[in-house]
């Protein structure tokens, strides 16, 4: 046993600090530090120059742009994306749809979509939930009919994130509503220029709109833009939700709140000297990097013991459930941090909207973004969902 | 101990929460903080007709001689509305200052029109750098001569309902270094006067601010509230009534948070059953109830004790109760989110805008993490 990187990994971590540091964009990178959210041709830029680099998509089978780097490689990758900062590239893409269609997909649609998707020409958005599909995602309601060469679809999504940026809708459908409900459900690819197709914004507790509801009134999707068969949809769909294990529980990210955290606190007075000597704040960053070193270790024991691919440890719902407890306790402490400073509202600003140098705009996110930190222990399987898993799964009860 | 509210009391309660009921629901509430000036200048009018606005003022000045229980009443009530006016700072901080250190001409100025709705006022205390230390103050008064005009200079941040105020009460500096407990002086200072400054935001709750700032704004020596130098222990004062009020409101807004979480759990169907079916939920809920009931007590403690003399054991009981309640209102907000799922994280949805400001709450007049230090230093 050796909790140490091994000096190939730690070569492998300078490698890609560098990288970071010269490659990104400094008003992106400026974005990142500020808590601001990025635009699409933002995100755009940022995921090509990834790509030319060839790190756009590690993840994925070598033959499709993958970079063949261990779990321990991945997790370096990671971290120091979040550390840097840097933005995420699409998840959408390069964690849900991008390996579906290389497990699932056929020879002509992976030529299609794959290099699309990984240079982000092709946004993606996720149309899974439904107003009453939700924890209980099987019981989705959204029909679809075969006629002839296409699929008649009918229903309603919701939170269908990005869909206002997307160019495609990965689609879960029902075929079948005869059989049971994980079985007559099947996977489709829709272009979200096709008629029928209403996306109406959600705004979030935040100010900001990211998040959709979308209606689909008799919209034809071709028979050809079927991920593998019919009615096996669900299989394809729990492949996507436990494929993403290495970055599940973002540590990087809450990593670099703390981090940020603890610079503020250095030029913030206190009562007469900065909050960063105040021993209660220093006791709670303990408390929080404790937390943070575990999971990281927690996390690489669990990625380290190699699990086929498509059938995560269960016991990775650990990873996702105090990985999301911890960025929210991390986006606290921000909060906490800054104090009054975080009071003032501006919308416009978290949009990036505009930038207008001001000695108070390093506060103007952090509340936003502390509050739709509660999201993340929502989406993906609630963290109570996720108990629930540990405690059928893992203990058998 | 008597825990029962008086015929007088119980009458206000009544009226109070009737009168939310009936024009300050949700949708209504969207109307006002989407609208200016962000608040109801309806419901402030009707809040003068049932009295509230001269609630702790005394009689001969215009007012209803009433104490902190009244004061926690209407607060729990505003919280449970989310009420958007300008209650804490023109009659609870500025109305405060002026009840506690006013000159009998000050008082009986502007206590009748802010009583009947008339006059509105900003408590411009806090600065930028102070954090939650009250003394930590460098706003300076000067004067020539003793009986010559003040002059303030300074910047003043996160002051409630500035943007309309039409009067401030200022604290400055008339002696002393920056956290000096000693020198602070309270002047009356009108919000046009030449050399005020104002930069009027929204803040994450929806509620309105300014920063002020004051350029050689002049001031005739009685705008001076109580003597100059000895402001502190007003000010003080004041924050401790103005806490105990903020501790009722967020036991209003906790409760009613949480009566929707469980109105949801009700009706919320998945996996074929509603999801407060879920022994797992119930006893998510039965926690929130525990902490409200929890943090309803140390409000009514904060209560009792505003108004208690010795400055320290005041103190001590308002900072623990800030403490506790306002770890509460956020765990009960978070919560209440959590068990909503996602459309708890959307504008639409109440439990959102109770959570937001519940963490305002916490983080006004002092966090719980700095009232916890508060109550750890002085344990004996
Ligand atoms: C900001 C945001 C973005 C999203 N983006 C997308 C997207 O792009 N595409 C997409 O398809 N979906 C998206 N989602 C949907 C997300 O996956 C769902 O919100 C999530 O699955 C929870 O469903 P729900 O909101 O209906 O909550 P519900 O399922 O109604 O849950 C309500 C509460 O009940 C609990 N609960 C439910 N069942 C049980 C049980 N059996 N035992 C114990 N507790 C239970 C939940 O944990 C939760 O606390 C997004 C959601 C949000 C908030």
């Amino acid at each position: 046993m050796d909790l140490r990187f091994t000096a190939d990994e730690l070569a492998f971590r300078d490698e890609v600090q560098q990288f970071f540091r010269i490659a990104v964009p400094a008003d992106i990178r400026r974005k990142c530090v500020l808590g601001q959210r990025l635009s699409k041709p933002e995100l755009q830029r940022w995921t090509r120059i990834l790509f030319e680099k060839g790190w756009a998509t590690p993840a994925w089978d070598p033959e499709w742009g993958g970079t063949g780097w261990s779990p321990v490689q991945q997790y370096i990758f990671k971290e120091e994306l979040h550390m840097a900062p840097a933005p995420e590239p699409l998840s959408f893409n390069v964690n849900m749809i991008g390996p579906v269609l290389i497990a699932f997909g056929t020879d002509e649609q992976k030529r299609r979509f794959l290099p699309s998707i990984a240079r982000l020409d092709y946004w993606f958005c996720q149309g899974f939930s439904e107003p009453g599909a939700g924890s209980d995602l099987a019981s989705l309601r959204t029909s679809a009919r075969l006629e002839g060469d296409h699929y008649m679809v009918n229903g309603q999504k919701l939170w269908t994130s990005t869909a206002h940026h997307a160019e495609w809708c990965f689609l879960l459908v029902r075929t079948d509503p005869n059989a049971k409900k994980q079985q007559g459900i099947t996977y489709l690819l829709m272009d979200m220029r096709s008629p029928g197709i209403t996306v109406r914004p959600i705004v979030t507790i935040d100010g900001h709109h990211e998040t959709n509801e979308m209606f689909l009134e008799n919209v034809r999707i071709p028979v050809g833009n079927r991920i593998g068969e019919e009615n096996k949809g669900w299989d394809y769909a729990k492949y996507l939700l436990g494929n993403e294990r290495s970055g599940i529980a973002r540590v990087g990210i809450s990593k670099m709140r703390v981090r940020r955290a603890k610079e503020l606190a250095r030029n913030i007075d206190a009562g007469g000297r900065p909050l960063s000597e105040d021993r209660g704040f220093r006791e709670r960053v303990a408390l929080l990097e404790i937390e943070l070193k575990a999971l990281e270790i927690t996390q690489m024991r669990l990625i380290s013991a190699a699990a086929p691919a498509g059938k995560p440890d269960p016991k990775s719902s650990i990873l996702k459930m105090k990985g999301s407890e911890l960025q929210q306790a991390a986006a606290q402490l921000l909060l906490e941090t800054a104090g009054y400073e975080a009071m003032e509202f501006d919308r416009d600003f978290l949009r990036g909207a505009h930038s207008t140098p001001s000695p108070h705009d390093w506060a103007l996110t952090i509340a936003p973004n502390h509050y739709f930190a509660r999201h993340v222990s929502i989406v993906g399987g609630s963290n109570e969902i996720q108990r629930n898993i540990l405690a059928k799964t893992v203990l058998g009860l | 101990m008597d825990f029962e509210l008086t015929p007088d009391q119980q009458m206000i309660t009544d009226g109070l929460q009737r009168l939310l009921a009936e024009r300050y629901d949700f949708e209504h509430r969207k109307v006002h903080l989407f609208g200016a000036p962000g608040w109801s200048r309806d419901m402030w009018s009707r809040y003068a007709e049932m009295g509230l606005l001269g609630l702790p003022f005394a009689q001969s000045d215009g007012g209803l001689g009433c104490g902190p229980v009244e004061t926690m009443i209407v607060s729990e009530a505003f919280g449970r509305a989310l009420a958007l006016e300008p209650y804490i700072p023109t009659v609870l901080l500025a109305g405060g200052c002026l009840r506690l250190a006013g000159t009998p001409a000050q008082r009986s100025d502007l206590v009748p029109r802010i009583a009947e709705g008339s006059e509105l006022l900003a408590f411009a205390h806090v600065e930028r750098q102070a954090r939650y230390d009250l003394a930590d103050v460098t706003t300076t008064a000067q004067r020539p001569t003793a009986s010559a005009d003040w002059t303030l200079n300074g910047a003043k941040s996160f002051v409630l309902h500035a943007d309309t105020a039409d009067k401030l009460i200022v604290s400055a500096r008339v002696s002393g270094r920056q956290r000096d407990r000693s020198g602070l002086a309270l002047f009356l200072v009108d919000s046009n006067a030449p050399g005020v400054a104002r930069r009027a935001y929204v803040m994450q709750d929806g509620m309105r601010a300014a920063d002020v700032t004051l350029s050689n704004v002049r001031v005739s020596s009685d705008a001076l509230l109580g003597t100059a130098g000895n402001a502190l222990p007003i000010i003080e004062r004041v924050v401790d009534c103005t806490i105990a009020a903020l501790c009722a409101e967020a036991v209003g807004a906790m409760t009613r948070a949480h009566e929707l979480t469980v109105e949801y759990l009700k009706v919320r169907k998945q996996f074929g059953a509603p999801i407060g079916s879920f022994q797992a939920l119930q006893h998510r809920a039965v926690d929130m109830l525990v902490m409200i009931e929890q943090a309803r007590s140390l409000s009514m403690y904060a209560t009792m004790m505003a108004e208690e003399a010795d400055a320290k054991t005041r103190a001590q009981a308002i900072s623990a109760a800030k403490s506790y309640v306002g770890r509460a209102g956020k765990l009960v907000g978070e919560q209440a989110i959590q068990l909503h799922g996602g459309i708890g994280v959307t504008e639409e949805c109440a439990v959102g805008h109770y959570y937001r400001r519940l963490t305002m709450i916490d983080i006004l007049l002092g966090d719980s993490a700095h009232h916890l230090a508060v109550v750890a230093a002085s344990a004996d």
